[in-house]
């Protein structure tokens, strides 16, 4: 939270006016009580093209959540996507249909699959309260190959099941969506209705079924073995680090190659987009052989 | 000490080898004793002299022997600031060019953990930290009041540093425990600067908001030659402390003097007295961003109203997170002068194979 407000009452008035005539009062309490159905999916291949997917919700700090996402962010994936629950004529989204996570996200990967098997390697799901450095996750799926039947994210364990959670962000090889796709079609492999007494969360229904096709879940690190995948935002992260290692606060805190936060409000995907493209130390040179332009048609970044 | 050395001396009136052996030992023995307490004096003494570090947080080699740490706890060596395939050459040449002390506002005992963020994070990469509370008791002295409370707290500060640090470093920084400075940005932003003009950069030109904070004043910065100026106008009053309001003390000696001389960027003798030249304001800087891009700069220098968790995320952000090879869209140089002096720092830039949308 000290992160949070201090910026957004104090700091960044300004940012709000983007949306301004969808906010409205987002900073108070959510004006209805939906639960949150987003997703925002994103695919990348080889030719490092990249899309994204967002479902949402009628819900007005949703609208301002994924205004944010779509104006910051998803400018580098080379496509995004948006899914919603319901049809949202603004924001273009692809109309799910429903409102259960879990079936949603099954017609989400059918989607994409379906569309865009030919052209990309990689498929990457988020919720769009997610900020994603999309040059650091290319970066990242350099060194890992396509072809193996492997999942990526911040992995999570249940009892047998590691599994990739949905917090942080969930990375398909073209292969594991090949296996997926296949046994979406199969219910009694990969059922609609996972749980039987209680429901149980979308990203370990995703997961049971990926067992079920030989897909395992990995978790990303970077060289150091810190998660590049994180379930929460710098600040909370920072603010955990000050609590459990007072001395090496930052150091001990996140990766330099950090992928994905998650838990950030509208106003704080803005002030990301700052503080990773553009605010920086003069004179800190780093000799990349290659390099990532940035996209057209942004000016945040 | 002393005295037992001289009663060895008088003992000396045989002319015997043991006498001569044993006047040489007791001599031995005296001067090491003397040695000793001399030694001690002086310690002591060293003790309430500055203890002002000398720090580069770029050094590739360990350069960490126990009296560099501002507090035993704290790393101060930030040599794990380094990135993966980084070149910090540019960035270590000039912080060599231009040497910057940081002045840390530490305010009372109580509140000294405020600073304790700032300290290790930002005010790491300055080349010489002086810390308020340990150099000179500026805060805490509530039963003195008025004048001499302010003389403690604001040109004591200055004459302390005029006395011991005028010629190691180039510029001043007085800053407030709620403030982030980007000290490479400011270096690269002053080398365009000379510091024997008289300069002086406030962080507001605004009437002072009085913070019921012991340390509340606007943290600024002065060159070498602003600060010889500043503290000659308070030994021949040109600038009094005579206010009731302590805080405003230095912010009224600066605005007075600023009013007097007028806003004027030219260094001239119009006015009779005109020891300062404002040269540019912090308030460009005054906030993070906000919205479009035209707001703030890429090479931000300082961020004001930052709470202790954010002095850690900004110095995450700034020195540890990047996009991984990614080409920045502005792409700042150094001035001429700068750059013949590092010579062909960029040398080994050779060919880019850009990828990315077309």
């Amino acid at each position: 939270m000290l992160w949070n407000e201090p910026f957004s009452s104090r700091i960044l008035v300004d940012t709000l006016a983007r949306g301004q005539s969808l906010i409205g009062d987002w900073s108070g309490s959510r004006m209805h009580n939906h639960e949150h159905n987003t997703y925002t999916y994103l695919k990348i291949s080889m030719d490092w093209l990249i899309e994204g997917m967002t479902a949402f919700e009628g819900d007005i700090y949703y609208v301002s959540l994924w205004a944010a996402v779509k104006e910051t962010w998803t400018k580098h994936c080379d496509k995004a996507e948006f899914f919603s629950s319901e049809n949202v004529k603004v924001f273009e989204s692809i109309n799910m249909d429903t409102n259960d996570m879990w079936l949603m996200m099954r017609k989400a990967y059918k989607y994409a699959f379906d569309k865009y098997r030919d052209q990309y390697n990689w498929f990457f799901l988020a919720r769009p309260t997610t900020f994603a450095i999309i040059e650091n996750l290319k970066y990242f799926l350099l060194k890992k190959d396509p072809s193996q039947p492997f999942y990526l994210g911040h992995t999570i364990k249940s009892g047998d099941l590691e599994y990739v959670g949905m917090e942080g962000g969930i990375v398909l090889s073209i292969e594991s969506m090949k296996r997926l796709n296949s046994l979406l079609n199969i219910p009694e492999k990969c059922p609609e209705q996972g749980g039987m007494i209680w429901k149980i969360s979308e990203d370990k229904q995703l997961a049971v079924c990926l067992k079920y096709a030989g897909v395992f879940a990995e978790n990303a690190e970077d060289a150091d073995g810190k998660d590049v995948f994180n379930t929460k935002s710098v600040g909370l992260s920072i603010k955990e680090a000050m609590t459990y290692h007072p001395n090496q606060v930052v150091e001990g805190c996140c990766s330099d190659m950090a992928v994905t936060f998650n838990g950030l409000t509208p106003n704080q995907m803005h002030v990301m987009m700052y503080g990773v493209y553009r605010l920086r130390a003069f004179g800190h040179i780093f000799n990349d052989a290659l390099v990532f332009l940035p996209p057209n048609g942004s000016d945040n970044d | 000490m002393l005295c037992s050395f001289q009663n060895t001396l008088s003992e000396m009136a045989s002319k015997s080898w043991l006498n001569f052996l044993t006047f040489l030992y007791g001599s031995a023995i005296g001067f090491l004793l003397c040695s000793q307490l001399f030694s001690i004096l002086l310690g002591e003494e060293g003790d309430t002299q500055s203890n002002v570090l000398h720090n580069d947080p770029y050094a590739r080699h360990s350069d960490d022997n126990g009296q560099n740490h501002l507090e035993g706890q704290m790393n101060f060596n930030a040599d794990s600031s380094q990135r993966k395939d980084e070149n910090i050459d540019i960035t270590e040449n000039l912080y060599q060019q231009v040497k910057i002390l940081c002045w840390v506002m530490t305010g009372p005992q109580n509140l000294e953990k405020k600073a304790k963020h700032v300290k290790v994070t930002w005010v790491q990469h300055c080349h010489k930290v002086s810390e308020e509370n340990k150099d000179f008791p500026a805060v805490g002295l509530k039963t003195k009041e008025g004048r001499d409370q302010l003389y403690w707290k604001t040109v004591k500060p200055f004459q302390y540093v005029h006395e011991h640090h005028l010629e190691d470093v180039d510029w001043f920084l007085k800053a407030d425990d709620d403030t982030y400075f980007i000290l490479d940005n400011l270096r690269w932003l002053l080398s365009k600067s000379d510091s024997k003009e008289p300069i002086y950069c406030g962080r507001r030109f605004k009437p002072f908001v009085k913070q019921g904070y012991m340390s509340g004043e606007a943290g600024y910065l002065l060159s070498k030659e602003g600060l010889k100026r500043f503290v000659d106008a308070f030994k021949t009053d040109k600038c009094t402390h005579n206010s009731s309001i302590e805080d405003l003390a230095m912010g009224i000696c600066m605005e007075i003097i600023n009013v007097e001389a007028g806003d004027s960027r030219d260094a001239t003798g119009k006015k009779p007295f005109h020891p300062f030249v404002t040269f540019w304001y912090w308030n460009y800087n005054y906030y993070p961003p906000v919205g479009g891009p035209g707001c703030c700069s890429d090479l931000a220098v300082s961020f004001h109203y930052v709470d202790f968790t954010t002095e850690y995320v900004l110095e995450y952000l700034i020195y540890h997170l990047r996009p991984n090879i990614y080409l920045y869209r502005y792409q700042a140089t150094l001035p001429e002068n700068i750059l013949k002096e590092i010579g062909q720092a960029n040398k080994n830039e050779g060919t880019k194979v850009k990828l990315g949308n077309p």
